[in-house]
């Protein structure tokens, strides 16, 4: 009989061993396996939660071609710089100057109370946008100085509905919506012609609606920021750092690309931040709680594994051994853990700033198997230690 | 690479079929102050089919002798071969090389049978298989060996639900499955009552004696040298031929 040689393992074997003692110790297992499903439970809710904040704080400008850079005054705190810097008609003229640019827009920025004709109050993030420009919500028409096109996702407008702003009593009527939600710093956006807006932050707006008179009357040459586009395939249209500082010398201004500008949205930084820690701290823990508990398990049976050892078994089947069996319980409870977590998901509640993503969610679910598998990694090399003599002299 | 199943004798003086020759084999354990010589000039030849029995008192380098011959430890000095093929040679080629030769050439038989828990008794045999061959693991039949040691009605039952005896029984088909030329026993009937340890003494010299197997099984139970072919005592790390 022809026999083959050597370190004769293979994956088989190997699954052979592993899946009995997965089947054998089920109980020990479930109890680690619900802990890593609760686990991908909660990393699932992060990543929702996470994913929702971002698209309340920002979803506004995430909606704009990625291309797009802005403009703001030179030195603004960075915090809040969309509705802190105030540029002018020469700022945007030198920009509409650099080679790069296919297109500069102006943008007035402010955030305001109103109350609609129901009585409901609402916040608007007001977004002064020349009507056509690129910075424009795209199907809808902003020709009516009073009338503003608001978040696909608003709560208490409808069309026709009319908002009055707090203490100026200028009355805008929602003409239209945006596809799906566009908010800015958690506050639903109202677009609206440049020069109404102008009208209201220089505080020249009457009561009433505005009318067209009152708007061409206005002598304001100030907005908020430059919305830039860059033209395509140019260092500006990239975001590249040198191409933005040039504009920027003559302009006198600070632009920033359009990831960099999320920054300079209300609470953006801060959320983020919190939030991603938090979901690193989930990973850490879920890899020193796999480590744990692989310990304990290989510390366990080491004389079994000593047995095996003196039987022929190499270190490496075993640690293969050990390492299926962390691969097998990670994925099957992360799978079951994101189900879960994306079941619930579904049954957040309307209005809670929740979006599930998927390569977000792929991304923590493979994160979440692998750093586990090496957390177990760590702790089955304990077996490469274990002296194949220990077999004998009984089942101490 | 591929080996027959029978290792290449080599030049040896004595035509015997050896299983096991120890050779002036000397092994200190620990270190410094706390060295032991746990084996002194130990000479010991156990020819295939042959069943032999060390006794001695504990402590005195019985299961060194077998972590010696089963290539667990290497000897501080002295030659050790089995089936011819000398373990020295074998270690130097790596871990890898010992442990290979483990599994298709040794079979150990350990103290209450130190199965697997995880595994039915069947299962202890495909995975004894397993560990020597690459492929032909779904041919295996582990129901002939268990039928040998008379315990193919238990096949499906895990160790948790054998009692000592029938745990020893799986224990040593076990140790058959890959045809081992040498068999290394430690304390077979430590946890066994008087009719069990008969039966389990008597089977394994049953199947050494059919199958030519070379065993040296280490005991302290001196009711179940009858079934033995010979017998050795070792006291201080020195081997003598035993009185029965």
């Amino acid at each position: 009989m022809a026999r083959m040689v050597p370190g004769a393992s293979n994956l088989r074997t190997c699954v052979f061993l592993a899946l009995r003692e997965l089947s054998f110790a089920r109980g020990r297992f479930s109890l680690m396996g619900v802990v890593i499903a609760l686990i991908a439970v909660l990393m699932v809710l992060l990543s929702g939660l996470s994913a929702g904040l971002v698209n309340d704080g920002v979803s506004g400008l995430k909606a704009l071609p990625s291309s797009t850079s802005f403009a703001f005054d030179a030195g603004t705190k960075q915090d809040n710089a969309f509705s802190r810097s105030v540029v002018d008609e020469a700022q945007l003229a030198a920009w509409r100057d650099q080679p790069e640019v296919a297109e500069a827009s102006p943008m007035g920025v402010s955030i305001v109370n109103a109350v609609t004709d129901a009585g409901d109050q609402v916040d608007l993030t007001l977004f002064g946008v020349e009507p056509g420009s690129f910075l424009a919500p795209e199907g809808s028409a902003l020709d009516d100085p009073g009338g503003i096109v608001v978040s696909g996702t608003a709560a208490n407008l409808d069309l026709g509905t009319v908002v009055t702003l707090d203490r100026i009593d200028t009355e805008l009527e929602v003409v239209g919506f945006t596809d799906g939600q566009a908010t800015f710093g958690h506050v639903d956006i109202a677009y609206l012609p440049l020069a109404t807006w102008q009208l209201i932050a220089a505080g020249e707006a009457p009561g009433g609606s505005p009318t067209t008179e009152q708007v061409a009357a206005v002598d304001v040459d100030e907005f908020s920021v430059i919305g830039l586009k860059g033209v395509p395939g140019s260092a500006l249209a990239a975001g590249d750092a040198e191409a933005l500082a040039a504009g920027d010398a003559v302009a006198e201004t600070t632009t920033m690309s359009l990831e960099e500008s999320f920054n300079a949205s209300p609470g953006y930084q801060a959320e983020t931040l919190t939030l991603s820690m938090i979901q690193w701290f989930l990973y850490a823990i879920g890899a020193l709680v796999v480590g744990a508990f692989f310990t304990v398990w290989t510390i366990q049976r080491s004389h079994e594994l000593a047995v095996l050892r003196a039987m022929g078994a190499s270190a490496r089947y075993l640690l293969r051994d050990g390492l299926t069996q962390a691969a097998i319980l990670l994925i099957v409870f992360t799978a079951v853990g994101v189900g879960v977590g994306v079941g619930l998901g579904a049954l957040m509640p309307e209005g809670m700033p929740f979006a599930l993503e998927a390569p977000a969610i792929a991304v923590a679910s493979a994160l979440t198997i692998v750093l586990g598998v090496l957390g177990a990694a760590v702790a089955v090399l304990r077996i490469t230690r274990i002296e194949p003599i220990s077999a004998l002299g009984g089942a101490r | 690479m591929t080996t027959t199943s029978t290792p290449k004798t080599t030049h040896d003086d004595d035509a015997v079929g050896t299983g096991l020759q120890l050779r002036d084999i000397t092994l200190d354990v620990g270190d410094g102050a706390a060295k032991v010589r746990a084996m002194d000039s130990v000479n010991l030849e156990v020819a295939a089919g042959e069943l032999l029995a060390v006794v001695g008192p504990s402590g005195a380098g019985k299961s060194s002798l077998l972590a010696v011959a089963g290539a667990l430890a290497a000897p501080t000095s002295g030659d050790v071969r089995v089936l011819g093929e000398d373990l020295a040679a074998l270690r130097k080629r790596g871990h890898g090389a010992l442990a290979t030769f483990r599994c298709q050439h040794l079979g150990f038989v350990f103290q209450s049978g130190n199965l697997i828990p995880a595994l039915t008794a069947a299962d202890q045999l495909r995975l004894a298989y397993r560990l020597a061959h690459r492929r032909g693991a779904r041919s295996f039949d582990p129901l002939p060996l268990l039928d040998a040691v008379g315990m193919s009605h238990r096949a499906s039952h895990r160790p948790g639900e054998l009692s000592g005896g029938e745990r020893q029984r799986v224990g040593i088909a076990r140790a058959l499955v890959n045809d081992p030329g040498l068999l290394l026993v430690d304390e077979p009937t430590a946890a066994l009552d008087r009719k069990r340890s008969h039966e389990i003494v008597e089977l394994l010299a049953a199947r050494c004696h059919e199958r030519g197997i070379a065993a040296v099984m280490v005991t302290h139970d001196h009711d179940v040298l009858t079934h033995c072919d010979r017998v050795v005592e070792m006291v201080d790390g020195h081997l003598s031929a035993a009185s029965r």
